[in-house]
């Protein structure tokens, strides 16, 4: 049967319905066979390597901050800030994703502490979106369940382009602080961030539109862009590499099934993108197992990639295969591509699978 | 009515280990400390139902392995989002090298 409703990616409206009617909501997921007791390795904490990878973010973007204010006006302040920039709303992205699995840290002050700075530095409200991170990571991409979906069907290719530079995902996120300063949680925050945990969201949008403010002001009274190029700006300015990382994760792949391999992308990376992107490239073995911290995600990988797909070589080869999906997505929105299982690999769930008969790439 | 229900063997789970024991349609998670004390709660985290013997025991905290929420599962306090309601817990005792637990 074809997919024939119209995909509904409001969190309230006919696809959530649906996919709670039919049991896609919630549902079991399928996980690779690890033995216990190397799984149990793999989850075990440790505070070292994220303490050095947080010195040497921090650490670098402190001396180009500094480089950067000391260049301002000449054209070498240029790529000093490009690279502040990519570590300021790049960099943060990734903190913000483990540390709110709270797997980056052993110490569990480390891991919120760490939080708190990249979900301010990425503009997304702590409370808020750990909330809809657990809903993503329940329902991924099921449509109308998970609020994280960057691409939609037919895909908005404009948005996309705009998001590499921030644009509508910061005028959101001014939008929703400003909302929440307010004392409004709408809606659809309200379907997924429980009554309890409301209060914060509130009271943390008021500490940071403070804090905008405080900078806007420095800005007016220096008659100078410079306080604004190194608080709020950069989550324009250095989004791009986050946007150009994180749309692999799941785009013009499978929606509305229950196994990771279908809808998720491993991608092999170079390593100063894994270093900004804190290895979420092997991001099948992070959503089957979301308790392994980011660090041992290639262990991880090699322990299981005979049941997974075969990753893509490169960002290159990522978007080699995913762009054309994108386009004739433009075009039938029930298009994507399949994922091929090497024959040591447990076979797909088809239940949901099998469903429908969208077309799949050959 | 109250009973005791033997769950598992002492051995059946490692030190600083959770493993889970099904009884009566319910499920349950059996834990050893690493100071060797055996504890018992519902086997499935209160946010989604998802089954805590597959989480990771560090001390007294259990973590549940689809979205990281945390419990002390001495108590069963849940320690912050995205869990906000409290494990149900169980009195244990050891007999003859077997774990029991009050149900």
């Amino acid at each position: 049967m074809a997919q024939s409703v119209t995909r509904d990616y409001a969190l309230l409206g006919k696809s959530s319905e649906a996919a709670l009617a039919n049991g896609l909501a919630a549902a079991e997921w399928y996980h690779s066979d690890v033995e216990r007791k190397a799984m149990k390795a793999l989850m075990q904490r440790s505070d070292g390597p994220a303490i050095r990878d947080t010195v040497i973010w921090l650490g670098a973007m402190l001396v180009l901050a500094v480089a950067g204010v000391l260049l301002w006006g000449s054209w070498w302040a240029v790529p000093v800030f490009i690279a502040y920039g990519v570590l300021y709303g790049s960099a943060s992205d990734s903190r913000w994703h483990e540390c709110g699995h709270g797997t980056a840290f052993k110490t569990r002050w480390m891991n919120d502490a760490v939080y708190q700075i990249a979900c301010f530095m990425i503009m997304r409200n702590p409370v808020t979106w750990r909330w809809s991170h657990a809903r993503h990571h329940t329902d991924t991409v099921i449509v109308g369940r998970d609020p994280e979906i960057a691409v939609m069907r037919p895909p908005d290719l404009a948005r996309v382009v705009l998001n590499f530079f921030g644009i509508l995902d910061a005028g959101h996120a001014v939008r929703d602080m400003l909302r929440n300063a307010a004392g409004n949680i709408s809606k659809e925050e309200a379907s997924f961030i429980p009554e309890m945990e409301r209060h914060k969201v509130i009271r943390v949008a008021r500490i940071w539109l403070a804090i905008y403010a405080a900078t806007i002001a420095l800005s007016l009274w220096m008659g100078s862009i410079l306080p604004l190029m190194l608080v709020g700006l950069p989550r324009l300015y250095g989004a791009w590499h986050h946007v150009l990382t994180g749309l692999l994760q799941h785009g013009g792949l499978a929606d509305n099934v229950t196994d990771h391999r279908l809808n998720s992308r491993s991608v092999l990376m170079n390593p100063v993108s894994r270093f900004i992107y804190w290895n979420m490239n092997y991001h099948v073995e992070h959503h089957m197992f979301p308790m392994v911290p980011y660090h041992a995600l290639p262990q991880l990988h090699e322990m299981i990639k005979h049941d997974l797909p075969a990753p893509n070589r490169s960002i290159w080869a990522g978007y080699r295969e995913m762009v054309p999906a994108f386009l004739r997505q433009l075009r039938n929105e029930d298009y994507y591509l399949r994922r091929e299982l090497p024959v040591t690999a447990q076979p797909y769930k088809e239940e949901f699978h099998n469903g429908g008969d969208a077309v799949a790439a050959e | 009515m109250v009973e005791w229900i033997e769950a598992c063997g002492a051995d059946d789970v490692d030190e600083e280990d959770v493993i889970r024991f099904d009884h009566a349609g319910k499920v349950f998670a059996i834990y050893r400390s690493p100071d060797d004390r055996y504890y018992a709660t519902d086997g499935l985290c209160t946010h989604e139902q998802i089954s805590l013997a597959d989480g990771l025991v560090m001390d007294d905290i259990i973590e549940c392995p689809k979205h990281n929420g945390r419990f002390n599962y001495k108590t069963g306090e849940a320690k912050g989002a995205p869990v906000c309601v409290n494990l149900r817990t169980y009195a244990v005792k050891l007999e003859n090298g077997a774990v029991f637990i009050e149900v």
